[in-house]
């Protein structure tokens, strides 16, 4: 049984878990250069949900997550990924063929790879958030 | 890319309960629209396939693999394309009147679309495996469509054995196209049916061919798989129509038609196909006088059809391919027809059982028409195409080179008793004393004559001026497809004074004697119902039954719930392979270099460390730790070897293992020693013999170099062709991307797999337990419940 509530935990979580969630969104974006990438920083975000499960329980977590169910974000995560396999098509190549494009203003490089990244990471932040927290559930309802 | 066109018919499959909702009720005829629309393309296309042949669409899928979307569009395709798209159209309209207010109507249209576009791909598709997908797709979207009424067991078991058979012929399937595929050399239908070498003569040709068979047998119904068939009536009446007359059952007989130019006219294929096809014939036209449920009747003399037409292609003379093209269409039409009256018939009296019909004439005219032009058709009278198609058949098995007498009976015999299903089916409702009905019958509404009008009318126009089909026209096409070389085809009503034509008359006269004595024929067959019961159907539920028995066998043996013996198994497999690989087939290297440094040794006597405690440690916390120590360290030395992702990945999984283990931990049951000192021993040795092995084979691969790495390439081009410096995630979104895609998709099955056990057992406890404590409550409360709403 985990017993959530202690202060230090409490604390240490709230102001953890928004820094998580970023440096996992950080790692997720510079993943193509630099050391990183969509499963790293799934596995940071889901870290993060843990860590804030742990200390606040499963109830508020949900909360958090805004009524997210953790399975959606696992279909979320194949679609995106699914998605990113179509453009190539339309542009006459074969399937999976990366796409790049360049966004003006900001000089942003969007790309396949990179939504493809993005569905790897809501993939392994779904599946692992699932499991914890439906552990954590169970846990919780036993006499 | 008319290949994307019928692609975007599964999206329109997917979107109909969204046009459901702004369309309502006339959501049929706009998805009628689709299959109209591409019949119109079909038509266009057949001048220019009447004049080369064939036609070959390309759309590059995976090139790098050989994966490609080609349709293949020659006389045959055209022919079977335009038969689905055309019933389609007439099926889906037909649907919006049968199953008006039907709250699963969406539900209907999407499996029915579905249907409509693996069937077309199935037809039209040049790969091999591209058409074995497209099959199978019909099986499962017809067993959808079988079990449509899933809330009535019967239907639910008929989808079931329905699609067991035709998956079970399937997998032959693939397997007899695998060995076409090696045979032949090339994946696509139009190289192979192009090829100089004779595959006849092949080694492979013989398991080839009954792989192939099988397949087509059970999809096409034909004795001893035919029995799925008018089970499979349990189906609404406009997917009887659709799938089980036009469509699906003769997905087999595509196959054989599509195969003969490179397959055919062996002696093997020869008696397979005339015996079997004769033998179905007969048994379908037999067992269908049996039947007074309309729909069994007609699906019994289906599988005549199915027969008739497997045994003109055994035939394969010129005569047969003539007879074989003309018998399909015109089988399609009257057929299609037919069922459709049948469930106008059902929709309007309440009633399948022609027994209780009677009179109607007066009150469904123009349904009595159809049913009446669509019988005659059927049973063979002129000026109708059923004529047409029956006196080529006759014809062709009076010229057959082998089995000629025992062809003849057969079709003889068939032919009396389809003449006497015919009348059945078209006279006996609408003339006669009229019944009692469960409901009080009145005509059909427009959306459901329409259909069955147009599909009689064309048999009636095609009758009289067959001109249009024959010479330099699509069942030419169709017949050339077939044989291979040009068969000129020459339709006529009239041929002159002949056997065939003296058979045909004679058997009219005695099919029409069992009509009116069908009655008394029907109750002294009944005497046979003992013996019928030891059919074919017996032998699939003992082998089903078998089946179920042996997976409860091995389940008990095999998947018996202890993880030391999943673990024990999978081990000693390794061991097996590798042990094998390594000492028989290379000689094991123990070469390394000794040059290691201090801290290297360390780490690695840190793994150790952890690794010796796990095992022999008490304390299960103990032992999460020291396995923790372990992942740490081999994330140190990722470190030390520069490999940052890894070690950032191995950390963090290390982490949330090491989480998951913890919030588990609790729910284990108390530490115990079950072991005795001999299995510890076993294990011991197993752990030992897989380390080892592990660690020759590191060194073994290491010393081994075969080829250049493939790693120089990637490193060199992760820059400049995939825009990314960092080559592990290159190499994960980009170069192997399909890999991590199939990965995703394992996470996210073993994520449900893991959530969904979790709330199972959990929900099963707190049932058991609400059950063993108040069982007398929750029944009473059980038992209120119907009151309070």
């Amino acid at each position: 049984m985990v017993k959530s509530g202690t202060i230090i935990l409490n604390t240490a979580a709230r102001f953890l878990m928004p820094l998580q969630l970023l440096f996992s969104v950080f790692l997720l974006l510079r993943g193509h250069d630099e050391p990183g990438g969509g499963f790293i920083a799934g596995l940071v975000a889901a870290g993060a949900f843990t860590l804030y499960l742990f200390a606040f329980g499963v109830s508020a977590t949900k909360e958090v997550l805004r009524m997210v169910d953790s399975r959606d974000l696992i279909g979320v995560g194949l679609l995106l990924g699914m998605i990113s396999v179509v453009p190539a098509w339309f542009m006459g190549q074969p399937f999976l063929t990366a796409q790049w494009w360049t966004i003006p203003v900001i000089d942003f490089k969007a790309s396949t790879p990179l939504i493809f990244d993005i569905g790897v990471y809501f993939a392994v932040l779904g599946s692992v958030t699932g499991m914890v927290m439906t552990l954590m559930e169970v846990d919780k309802d036993e006499p | 890319m008319i290949q994307f066109v019928v692609l975007m018919g599964f999206v329109l499959a997917a979107l109909s309960p969204m046009l459901n909702h702004w369309f309502g009720q006339r959501t049929s005829l706009v998805l009628a629209l689709f299959p109209a629309g591409l019949a119109a393309w079909l038509a266009l296309q057949a001048p220019e396939v009447i004049e080369n042949g064939s036609l070959l669409l390309e759309w590059q899928w995976v090139p790098s693999l050989g994966i490609s979307l080609t349709f293949l569009l020659d006389g045959l395709s055209l022919l079977f394309g335009l038969l689905i798209t055309v019933m389609g159209a007439c099926v889906l309209v037909y649907a919006g009147g049968y199953l008006k207010n039907h709250p699963d109507l969406a539900r209907f249209h999407i499996a029915l679309v579905a249907f409509m576009v693996s069937m077309l791909g199935l037809v039209l598709a040049d790969g091999l495996l591209t058409l074995f997908v497209f099959w199978e797709l019909t099986s499962i979207t017809s067993y959808l469509l079988i079990g449509f009424n899933h809330a009535d067991i019967n239907a639910r078991k008929s989808a079931r054995q329905g699609l067991f058979v035709t998956v079970a012929g399937g997998l032959a399937l693939m397997a007899g196209l695998v060995l076409l595929g090696i045979a032949s050399g090339s994946w696509s239908l139009a190289e192979i049916l192009d090829q100089e070498a004779d595959l006849r003569e092949h080694a492979l040709y013989t398991p080839m061919l009954i792989c192939l068979l099988l397949g087509a047998f059970t999809k096409s119904a034909q004795f001893p798989f035919h029995f799925w068939l008018p089970n499979a009536m349990a189906a609404p009446t406009p997917v009887s129509a659709y799938l089980h007359s036009a469509t699906m059952v003769k997905a087999g007989i595509y196959l054989l038609a599509r195969l003969h130019p490179e397959l055919g006219g062996t002696a093997m294929w020869v008696g397979i196909l005339s015996v079997v096809g004769a033998t179905t014939m007969l048994v379908g036209a037999f067992l269908a006088i049996h039947h007074t449920n309309i729909k069994k009747l007609l699906a019994y003399s289906t599988i005549m059809a199915l027969g008739t037409l497997t045994m003109l292609l055994g035939i394969g003379t010129e005569y047969a391919m003539t007879a074989f093209v003309t018998f399909l269409l015109a089988h399609s039409l009257y057929k299609g027809a037919l069922f459709m009256v049948a469930g106008i018939l059902d929709h309007e009296t309440g009633t399948k059982d022609v027994t209780q019909m009677g009179g109607l004439r007066s009150l469904m005219p123009v349904t009595a028409t159809i049913a009446l032009v669509a019988a005659l058709s059927f049973a063979g009278v002129p000026p109708l195409l059923g004529f047409i198609g029956k006196e080529l058949m006759l014809e062709s098995v009076l010229g057959a080179d082998s089995f000629r007498t025992l062809l003849i009976l057969f079709a003889f015999l068939a032919s009396i008793l389809t003449i006497a299903v015919a009348f059945i089916v078209a006279l006996r409702p609408f003339y006669g004393k009229r019944h009692q009905t469960p409901l009080e019958p009145h005509e059909a509404p427009f959306s459901m004559l329409i259909g069955p009008a147009l599909l009689a009318m064309v048999s009636l126009l095609l009758g009289l001026i067959p001109a249009v089909l024959g010479a330099d026209a699509l069942l030419t096409a169709t017949a050339t497809a077939i044989s291979g070389q040009t068969v000129e085809v020459a339709l006529s009503l009239w041929y002159g004074i002949n056997v065939a034509l003296i058979m045909s008359i004679v058997s009219l006269g005695l099919g029409f004697l069992l009509f009116k004595r069908w009655d008394t024929v029907r109750g002294k067959l009944s005497v046979l119902a003992p013996v019928m019961r030891h059919g074919p159907e017996a032998g699939y539920e003992s082998i089903m039954n078998g089946i179920v028995h042996f997976s409860e066998w091995q389940t008990r043996i095999l998947q018996n719930g202890y993880m030391r013996n999943y673990i024990l198994v999978m081990l000693i497999t390794l061991i097996a392979l590798i042990g094998n690989s390594i000492l028989l087939r290379h000689s094991p290297q123990f070469a390394f270099d000794l040059d290691v440094r201090f801290h290297e040794v360390v780490v690695a006597g840190s793994m150790v460390m952890g690794a010796l405690f796990a095992t022999i440690s008490r304390s299960r916390l103990g032992a999460v730790v020291s396995v923790g120590i372990m992942g740490f360290s081999i994330a140190l030395i990722f470190i030390l070897f520069s490999a940052p992702d890894l070690a950032i990945t191995q950390l963090l999984v290390e982490t949330l293992t090491v989480i998951l283990l913890v919030l588990v931990l609790f729910r284990l049951p108390r530490f115990s020693n079950l072991s005795t000192s001999l299995e510890r021993i076993r294990d011991g040795a197993v752990a030992a013999m897989v380390g080892i092995l592990i660690c020759l084979l590191i060194m073994t691969s290491w010393s081994i170099q075969q080829f250049e790495p493939i790693s120089t390439y990637m490193i060199e081009n992760s820059a400049p062709l995939a825009y990314g410096r960092n080559i592990v995630n290159v190499i994960l979104v980009d170069y192997r991307a399909l890999d991590t895609l199939g990965e995703m998709f394992v996470l996210a099955l073993a994520a449900i797999g893991v959530i969904a056990m979790l709330k199972l057992r959990h929900g099963d406890e707190r049932n058991g337990e609400s059950n063993n404590t108040k069982t007398t409550d929750s029944s009473k409360v059980a038992a209120k419940e119907p009151y309070d709403g």
